[in-house]
């Protein structure tokens, strides 16, 4: 055995040398390209003399700063006009494949990628955003990276890294009725940290994600950025292989066992060595909601917001600040605060089975007076399938708007933005002071069922009680 | 290729952990095909507080930042550090760094490094005097004025490079065209499927 991690093999894979400074020189294998952090790369590329040198290892889209209605060219916002025309011109210069507004295929870059087969086992897989980590769901070392690096990898398909250490989080048990992949990952976080995962790559491991799908496995991964782990993976298996095969860049069926057998034996060996680990029972896992201006600082619905002398010294400042600019009391229940808007949608939760959960919940329901609710799809292709299976007339029949696909309100770069010191139910991944939109806004990050409870109620509410109601949730 | 061994200049204090790069930029200002003018939109938002260290006029000119646990987290944006620059910061001293930033941070030549808790709240408190000039030693891993002198931290690739001149990997990498066409050619996946 050889005592490697995934991490380990893919790494050593594509190692393209070590540079003098020592650190490695990696190959890309797969980069992803958006309309925010490339432009200035692309010029930068033309200010060297240089071409993009492997532009069928390239594919982008635009999801940032799409408006979610009214599409029509040229965007009102001239700013948003520009960027959308500049990659425009890249690609078409360049030779990359862009998946384009109406073209069916464009959406979230880390939603794109997964559903047309791109995002496969054994890669590295980069873009400019840093919820690429999202990929590592399938066993690949999936990546955030800045603008410069975009133009590292256009110029030469690769990057100068630092080798990570890797973290096991073994997660083990079945998940309580209501408690989904979301609150799984914010219960990690909340437990470990923001900045734990610095200098490490997260594999999530055990029972309850190989219980899980592969829409599941991508909410997990997306948010180990936010506890500061740049990487994060789950070992592919046969859950994996199911989900890739038939999709457009999936092995065909001529490669296929070629293929499960190399993405079989990249996974971590048995005998693994792991630079930290750490365990969690899935039971202990509740419906979680963020209360403050981080993401590690949620808490399960059924929680009080913590007092100070319930945290470390070192958390007690953050935890001042987020008291005043949330307005939330410390030992106040987050149940029962009521909610401006709600938001379900972003490469975290943004999926058609996110919708399907969603629209479970709204189905019967509709949204509280007063209360502002949309759906953004991750992509025109789960729209599509949203669209077939009737699952906006669900929501829109429930009061929610039904949007087209982008980031939306995750960063409000897009006309979607609170408005003063609104608050709001949001299945994106960061509550950061003024992040969606409004420099007085405030989010509170949860699971999309937990955001419908939330809608339907008009305040922050267990989504389990509406499972007692008697309406069908299956 | 500029090597950056020593940086001089007065600091800045900017206390308080996980300042994230939303904060340091907001996501209305990435609405840009190039990253000038950013200078003026450092910390927007954070601003319209007027006691921001950014606001002081006693500040303005400063190149070195010292700031707390985390810096940076969030976002990848390049924006962020690129926001930094242009208002003038060509160093940063903290408690510890996200890592994207720190990426990004080298890309462009901005040294980062780090010191305990006690000693960056210490010299955020020595800054706050007018006259304290800092200068910062990669070669020595130093941080000294005319008053004290401490030690810092920066993981030693990066410290190579910053030395070295070749904080900018681009052109290292792109020589190395051979090599990654080898390594491209052991990779099983690149010939399943044409993308």
């Amino acid at each position: 055995m050889s005592e490697r991690t995934l991490f380990d093999k893919v790494w050593d894979l594509h190692t393209v040398s070590i540079l003098p400074s020592g650190q490695t020189q990696l190959f890309i294998g797969l980069h992803l390209v958006h309309e925010v952090t490339s432009p200035q790369a692309f010029a930068m590329l033309h200010e060297r003399g240089l071409k993009v040198l492997f532009p069928e290892r390239t594919v982008a889209t635009v999801d940032h700063i799409v408006p979610t209605q009214n599409q029509a060219r040229p965007f009102s916002d001239h700013l948003a006009e520009e960027m959308m025309q500049a990659l425009e011109r890249n690609c078409s210069e360049q030779d990359i494949t862009f998946h384009n507004i109406g073209s069916g295929n464009q959406g979230i870059v880390h939603v794109i990628a997964p559903e047309q087969g791109l995002t496969q086992p054994g890669m590295t897989i980069a873009c400019g955003d840093s919820h690429t980590s999202t990929h590592g769901a399938f066993g690949a070392i999936a990546f955030g990276i800045g603008t410069s690096q975009v133009r590292d990898i256009l110029a030469s398909q690769t990057l100068a890294l630092s080798k990570l250490k890797v973290r096991k989080i073994e997660v083990n048990g079945t998940l309580r009725p209501g408690v989904f992949a979301k609150d799984v990952i914010l219960h990690i976080i909340r437990t470990l940290g923001v900045k734990a995962g610095a200098g490490y790559a997260y594999e999530f491991a055990g029972t309850t994600f190989e219980q899980m799908g592969m829409e599941e496995r991508m909410t997990i991964c997306n948010m180990a950025i936010e506890g500061g782990a740049r990487c994060g993976y789950i070992n592919p298996d046969a859950v994996t292989f199911e989900y890739l095969k038939g999709k457009d860049f999936a092995p065909p069926e001529s490669s296929w066992e070629r293929a499960v057998a190399w993405w079989t034996a990249i996974c971590s060996d048995t005998d693994a060595l792991y630079d930290d680990a750490v365990v969690f029972d899935a039971g202990d896992i509740a419906p979680t909601v963020t209360w403050g201006i981080t993401p590690g600082q949620g808490i399960g619905v059924d929680e009080a917001v913590p007092v100070l002398d319930a945290l470390a010294d070192e958390e007690r400042p953050l935890a001042e600040e987020a008291y005043r600019y949330m307005g939330f009391k410390p030992g106040e229940l987050i149940r029962g605060t009521r909610i401006d808007v709600c938001f379900i949608g972003s490469c975290t939760n943004g999926r058609i089975s996110d919708l399907r959960e969603a629209a479970k919940l709204a189905a019967g329901r509709h949204v509280a007076p007063g209360i502002k609710a949309f759906v953004v799809p991750g992509s025109e292709r789960v729209k599509q399938q949203a669209e077939t299976e009737g699952l906006d007339r669900v929501f829109t029949e429930a009061g929610f708007e039904w949007r087209e696909p982008g980031c939306s309100m995750c960063l409000a770069m897009n006309p979607d933005k609170l408005q003063g010191n609104q608050i709001s139910a949001s299945s994106s991944n960061r509550n950061f002071k003024g992040r969606q939109g409004s420099a007085a806004g405030r989010t509170l990050l949860m699971s999309p069922a937990m955001v419908v409870a939330a809608a339907v109620t008009g305040s922050v509410c267990d989504v389990r009680d509406l499972f007692t109601e008697g309406h069908p949730h299956a | 290729m500029r090597s950056i061994q020593l940086i001089s200049g007065r600091g800045i204090p900017l206390s308080g952990d996980d300042i994230d790069t939303d904060r340091i930029i907001p996501a209305r200002f990435l609405r840009c095909i190039t990253f000038d003018g950013l200078g003026e939109q450092v910390f927007a938002d954070d601003r319209t507080h007027p006691e921001h260290p950014f606001n002081q006029p006693h500040y303005q000119g400063a190149k070195i930042l010292v700031t707390n646990r985390n810096f940076g987290c969030g976002s990848s944006r390049e924006h962020a550090p690129q926001a930094l620059a242009k208002w003038g910061i060509e160093a940063v001293i903290g408690e510890s760094f996200a890592e994207i930033f720190l990426g990004n941070c080298l890309a462009m030549g901005i040294p980062c490094v780090s010191a305990p808790s006690a000693a960056v709240k210490h010299l955020q408190q020595l800054v706050m005097i007018p006259a304290t000039v800092l200068t910062i030693d990669l070669e020595a891993l130093q941080v000294y004025s005319t008053e004290f002198c401490m030690t810092v931290t920066l993981d030693e690739a990066s410290r190579q490079m910053f030395l070295a001149g070749t904080w900018d990997a681009c052109a290292q990498l792109v020589a190395e065209t051979g090599h990654i066409r080898v390594t491209a050619e052991n990779l099983p996946y690149l010939n399943w499927t044409r993308i």
